[in-house]
């Protein structure tokens, strides 16, 4: 009896072994992405003669919102700053110098910040506005340390908000835009109406009016950050009506946007539709065939930020309770120019004069309603 | 020979520990420590009072949930419309929650109650339409829970905030948390929902094992039409179940919006804690301890998961195939009983 239950487990165990290396090329393809520059990783253990030529006993974390360190996008360009700050003084990725956590639902954010608190990392980030009460439930609660929080604004002495001069990146698409159009219409879809989503509308309306007053911009708003769907349909409609380029700041709806787009390039390789991206550099969502439809894309470098934030931090000027404002001067924002064939050496040569307008003080890139208004009666 | 008592409990022991040793070979095979990364999960869950309470809490829906779909199996249905059952109680609850203004001995009570009611509600429906139409229940409940997502979300935006993506917090008389408890965890997120759960266990087995009229619901899940020939009334057996099933599911989102969150806020996709009641009922063997130890399993590996990354550089995700795989162990178990019978064939 033994010998045939035994016989039983090995069994099950050449199932488990092949069951085993049917989830590794999954999980390749899940790490896959951060493994060239994290190589170090799985050599994580501890080297103490670092600790002492790099940064002393300063370590810094984040807490990633529930897309995780490898969305590619806000939270892996955060943790790709912490890499950078880690590698620019030499250390480790551990509890000694940086290192993440990561949450996959609202409730695991205030245990990752806690356990993050408990591991005595000294500055801890939290990574998108959805962290902003358990950033500021616990900031409270640990006054002797330093958070960050990207993209809100929260209350307490020691914490950092870091927010995106997001107007000034969206004027230069809107620039991009402006000289990309052929038919005098571009579209503008947001994601859910709130002061944030505002600022890219009139960045980008502001941007493509300066360059022509006559080019007609719609605006719509998808009121959802996930809904692909309504991204498609609004995309439809919009190129239906003549507009030819959709600059769209509404998250997984403007992956509907770009399955519009390449679906008519697919159908008539001369249509002409174009994309421009967002928060990071979008080029791949605008493949088809040989033919690529994203225009540009409005880059937000989280990366910088946050790598220029555990800085601050590490050099003693840690600014708590202020809100900073990367934007074009700290190189945290940018105009992606990936795509050469459409983002034209005409287009990058004007995007680069604007942009040296903006950084000369002598635009101010409207905000709001009411100062885009004032902007544009002024043009 | 195994009786089938004993094979329910070594199906789940075996299954579980078949999980863990692949999640071990996994690490291993990509360059991990799997001893750090089990030590790192086991700190994650219990390393401390801090994260003790957190695993209960986490601990707290998956019961509930986990009874939902397991008191429906028991009868004979299949509800894959937890997830939607534990949104429309969390609503409810928080609506309750912030709008009325009662003693803490009625306000909470009343909070809870009528989560369990808008639960039942959205099972009642599939419920309906099975005893009278013979619509599967498995249709009707996922697209429930989808018109449960994007209802709530709609009520939230519209009707209990101006615009906002989340409510504003419960009064303190709903809330199921304590300073005295949350002091002795360590200021997590605990809260005295625990209590409920198990209560909600101990009515869930007195219903089914020691009631006649639960014996009825069961005699419906095992054979329709025998139960219909025994007197039993099948269609007010299908919908009953289903209530009772969505009334554990709204007490768990009830769970999320008193205790856990204290407000709702509005989900781009689902919490999952209805997906994950199905893999805890399947391990729990639909019972009512079973369902609680393996909720208990699943809250202590996903909060321990959380941990794994800082203190072991172990990606979190690795929790996740953990229990994929005891899953597919437990499903398999029709595999390994067929293949035991035949070993005991042999072996007379």
């Amino acid at each position: 009896m033994k010998n045939k239950l035994l016989l039983m487990l090995v069994a099950l165990f050449a199932a488990v072994l092949v069951l085993g290396a049917c989830g590794t090329s999954d999980d390749e393809d899940t790490t896959g992405d951060d493994t060239p520059e994290t190589e170090t990783d799985g050599g994580s253990e501890e080297e103490p003669e670092d600790e002492t030529e790099g940064i002393g006993d300063f370590s810094v974390a984040m807490v990633t919102d529930e897309g995780g360190v490898d969305d590619r996008s806000f939270n892996q360009s955060a943790w790709e700053g912490l890499q950078a700050f880690g590698a620019e003084h030499n250390v480790e990725r551990g509890a000694t110098g940086f290192d993440y956590a990561q949450s996959t639902d609202a409730a695991d954010f205030l245990p990752n910040l806690n356990g993050l608190v408990q591991q005595d990392f000294n500055l801890i980030f939290g990574i998108g506005f959805l962290l902003e009460d358990a950033i500021t439930e616990v900031a409270a609660n640990f006054p002797d340390r330093q958070f960050g929080l990207v993209d809100s604004v929260a209350a307490g002495d020691n914490v950092a908000s870091i927010t995106f001069a997001e107007e000034q990146g969206s004027f230069l698409v809107g620039v991009a835009a402006a000289l990309a159009t052929e038919t005098d219409q571009v579209g503008f879809i947001g994601g859910v109406t709130s002061d944030l989503i505002k600022r890219f509308e009139t960045g980008f309306v502001a941007g493509v009016k300066a360059v022509n007053p006559d080019i007609d911009v719609r605006v719509e708003y998808a009121e959802s950050f996930s809904d692909d769907q309504m991204g498609r349909s609004l995309a439809n409609s919009m190129y239906s009506s003549g507009i030819d380029v959709i600059y769209h700041a509404a998250g997984a709806v403007g992956l509907g946007v770009f399955t519009e787009a390449r679906n008519r390039i697919e159908n008539d390789p001369e249509a002409g539709v174009w994309v421009i991206g967002v928060d990071r550099d979008q080029y791949d969502q605008g493949q088809q065939g040989d033919h690529n439809v994203t225009l540009t894309s409005m880059v937000k470098r989280v990366d910088v930020a946050v790598h220029e934030v555990a800085n601050m931090a590490l050099a003693g000027n840690f600014p708590g309770g202020e809100q900073v404002i990367f934007g074009l001067e700290e190189d945290a924002i940018g105009v992606a120019d990936t795509n050469t064939e459409a983002f034209t050496d005409e287009i990058a040569t004007a995007v680069e004069e604007w942009k040296q307008r903006i950084l000369d003080g002598e635009i101010d890139v409207p905000q709001t309603d009411d100062e885009l208004e004032a902007y544009l009666e002024a043009l | 020979m195994f009786s089938n008592r004993l094979f329910n409990i070594v199906v789940p022991i075996v299954s579980v520990l078949l999980g863990l040793i692949v999640g071990a070979i996994i690490m291993l095979f990509f360059g991990y420590n799997p001893i750090e990364g089990y030590l790192a999960l086991w700190n994650g869950a219990f390393g401390n009072m801090y994260f003790f309470g957190e695993t209960i809490r986490q601990t707290i829906p998956l019961i509930l949930t986990g009874l939902a779909v397991a008191f429906a199996f028991r009868t004979g249905l299949f509800n894959i419309g937890a997830e939607g059952q534990v949104f429309v109680g969390w609503v409810s609850a928080v609506w309750v929650g912030i709008s009325f203004d009662l003693p803490a001995i009625i306000h909470l009570p009343l909070a809870i109650l009528v989560a369990a009611f808008a639960g039942a509600l959205w099972g009642f429906i599939p419920g309906f339409l099975k005893a009278t139409r013979g619509v599967h229940e498995v249709i009707v409940t996922i697209m429930l829970n989808y018109t449960a997502l994007y209802s709530s979300n709609y009520l939230i935006r519209n009707v209990l905030s101006e615009g906002g993506d989340r409510t504003e917090p419960i009064a303190e008389t709903a809330s199921l948390r304590t300073a005295w408890l949350s002091e002795t965890f360590g200021y997590s997120q605990v809260h005295w929902g625990f209590v409920v759960a198990i209560l909600m266990a101990v009515l869930m087995w007195f219903l089914l094992e020691k009631t006649t009229y639960g014996y009825e619901l069961r005699a419906v899940g095992f054979n329709e039409h025998a139960a219909n020939y025994a007197g039993i009334s099948v269609k007010k057996s299908i919908i009953v179940s289903m209530m009772i099933s969505g009334a554990f599911a709204g007490i768990a989102g009830a769970m999320e919006g008193l205790g856990t969150f204290r407000y709702i806020y509005t989900h781009a996709s689902f919490t999952n804690l209805g997906f994950d009641g199905i893999a805890v009922a399947l391990l729990g063997a639909n019972t009512a301890l079973g369902s609680s130890l393996a909720a208990l399993l699943f809250g202590s590996l996903k909060v321990g998961s959380l941990r794994m990354p800082p203190l072991s550089g172990v990606p979190s995700e690795l929790v996740e195939i953990v229990i994929a795989v005891i899953i597919f162990f437990v499903a398999s178990s029709y595999l390994i009983r067929w293949v035991t019978l035949r070993l005991k064939k042999g072996e007379k």
